[in-house]
């Protein structure tokens, strides 16, 4: 009687640890899955070309070299010009910091107002602003070219920073607005009885409580508006292209032999920048891209 | 003054955000809207001439070709996305001790631009050097995914892309509903002796309505707005068989000058996309009031 008892809690015991083995490997599987593409851009990007044409695409370099990370920085053609990623990388950097800085301030303030001070109408403005988030930008696309063009910021960066302000106002608001609502209204109201106003309230009670909401819309932004590419290629030109645009022009450029590992090295390079982001504030990360996407 | 400007503090400070919605978000869909109502060419005109373009998108073979691609990468995009996700989660939900390292690898691809997703998969998928050459090395000779230049297959490797991105963050949208689900109910029917696939098929994906619905708004308007990924990888090609709506507006925007094709083309996509936030905002709005 026992020993039958003692057979079937062990034949359960090893159904589980097989199950549990099983488990690991599917979950090993899939995350081999979502890491092959970047391992072969990795390995792509340190083999020469005649290793790159002879070898197979999941081998490691045997002859690691940098070549193709200092052409894809410095020297890689896209069109006619053959000056690397370098230039377009700090369009980029000069663009996306400003626009980030920006909307995140705007979207404070308009998510305090929102939230704290509900006038009449409050809420009908904060969905009437938050509708932008939801639209295909296609549908502004040209009307923002003729704009641009009329005021003189046609192919410039200002011009890019302005697009990127415009429409990461909705989702900045959002996110502090959220963030607000949770902080009970006492605080504003004891505030304004001792004679503080609007900016004082802002600036030195829900200011130093929003560190935390700013990374988030921090990150958020970056992401957005480094990774862009529909405004990027529509209202750019040679010269101030972020360096998507730049990274495109390189893989699709026609002239010369292909040099794969140029290509995945200036690829590497493009996304650098997200992807150090990603690792170091990953929390914060996927903080906004629930947020922003529960509702948006 | 100063009492009256106090007094009115947030609504000053609103104030630009509001007119910058009013001008560049409905003033500019009005602005299309209008184009798309005349016979815009190279530069716009502002006589009405009725729906002239849509009669002209819906009899051109391209937007046909693009609509229809946006019908089967949309399908197969958010459904594999979804179980691909739902399946993950349910997997890490086990008490995995590496789990905050498999979350993170999962989830990474979310970070990069599509243009970078667009580029390793062009060169994996190449026929030449790529998953097809490496497979015949290793012995399997007439191994053939020729898929990237195939016209009637390379839709499918926008789809293989997309998924590879945007699954990790179905993943992670699907594991926080997993944490936030009652353990007592879960718990008391593992006391009646409930099998565990039964609790999931009758307990915890149902509970989940809200996170499906979400995931399919937030990968539908993913779908609809995709433009990097197609350019990226295919170029919108073989020929123009990979053409999606936002890649055919921007063809006609500013490659062939023909706008009035751009502006319907542009508020087309904007109907498909309403028809499927509206009806989602109008009732978590009512689940508000209520």
């Amino acid at each position: 009687m026992t020993n039958f008892a003692n057979r079937s809690t062990l034949n359960v015991s090893v159904k589980n640890l097989v199950l549990r083995w099983l488990l690991y490997a599917v979950l090993a599987l899939f995350a081999i899955y979502y890491m092959l593409p970047l391992f072969v851009m990795v390995t792509t990007s340190l083999k020469s070309l005649e290793e790159i044409r002879t070898g197979s695409l999941i081998s490691l370099p045997r002859d690691v070299t940098f070549q193709a990370w200092m052409t894809a920085w410095s020297g890689a053609c896209s069109g006619i010009k053959c000056e690397g990623l370098r230039p377009y990388f700090w369009n980029s950097v000069i663009m996306a910091v400003p626009a980030v800085l920006i909307s995140t301030f705007i979207g404070a303030l308009n998510g305090y107002a929102v939230a704290q001070w509900r006038f009449r109408g409050a809420n009908l403005i904060f969905a009437l602003i938050l509708f932008g988030c939801f639209i295909p930008f296609q549908v502004v696309l040209l009307p923002m070219a003729r704009l641009l063009g009329q005021m003189g910021l046609a192919g410039s960066i200002p011009g890019l920073i302005m697009v990127h302000v415009i429409y990461g106002i909705g989702f900045t608001t959002l996110f502090f607005r959220n963030y607000y609502v949770t902080i009970p209204p006492e605080l504003v109201k004891a505030a304004k009885i001792d004679g503080a106003s609007f900016f004082r309230i802002f600036f030195s009670i829900f200011l130093p409580l929003s560190l935390p909401i700013i990374v988030v819309t921090i990150i958020w932004q970056f992401t957005q508006i480094w990774n862009d590419f529909l405004f990027g290629v529509s209202f750019s030109e040679a010269g101030t292209q972020p360096v998507t645009v730049a990274l495109n022009n390189i893989v699709n450029s026609t002239t010369g032999v292909k040099e794969y590992n140029v290509d995945m090295a200036s690829a590497i390079i493009a996304a650098l920048p997200t992807l150090l982001v990603y690792v170091v504030a990953g929390k914060y990360f996927i903080r906004g891209l629930t947020a922003g996407s529960v509702k948006g | 003054m100063i009492t009256w400007l106090e007094k009115h503090m947030p609504k000053i400070v609103l104030a630009p955000s509001f007119l910058i919605a009013v001008i560049f978000v409905y003033g500019f869909i009005g602005w299309t809207a209008w184009v798309s109502l005349t016979r815009s060419r190279l530069l716009p005109r502002y006589d009405l001439h009725g729906f002239i373009q849509y009669e002209r998108l819906f009899d051109s073979a391209r937007w046909d070709t693009a609509l229809n691609n946006l019908y089967i990468f949309g399908f197969l995009f958010i459904i594999i996305s979804t179980l691909l996700g739902l399946m993950l989660a349910i997997l890490l939900d086990q008490k995995i001790r590496t789990e905050g390292v498999i979350r993170t690898i999962y989830l990474y691809p979310m970070a990069l631009s599509l243009i970078v997703t667009g580029t390793a998969w062009k060169w994996i998928l190449n026929p030449g050097l790529g998953l097809e050459a490496t497979f015949r090395d290793l012995g399997w000779t007439d191994f053939s995914f020729d898929w990237l230049v195939n016209p009637d297959m390379a839709i499918y490797t926008v789809v293989i892309a997309s998924v590879w991105q945007a699954s990790g963050f179905v993943m992670a949208l699907f594991l926080a509903g997993l944490r936030s689900i009652d353990q007592e109910v879960i718990k008391a029917a593992q006391v009646d002796g409930i099998p565990t696939w039964r609790i999931y098929a009758s307990i915890i994906i149902p509970s989940m309505a809200s996170i499906f619905l979400s995931a399919f708004i937030v990968l539908a308007h993913l779908a609809i707005k995709s433009f990097d990924l197609v350019i990226a990888l295919t170029g919108g090609g073989p020929g123009f068989a990979t053409d999606l709506p936002a890649t055919y507006m921007y063809t006609m925007a500013f490659s062939r000058g023909d706008l009035g094709q751009a502006a319907s083309s542009a508020m087309v996509m904007m109907m498909i996309i309403f028809a499927i936030v509206v009806p989602y905002l109008y009732s978590e709005l009512r689940a508000k009031h209520d």
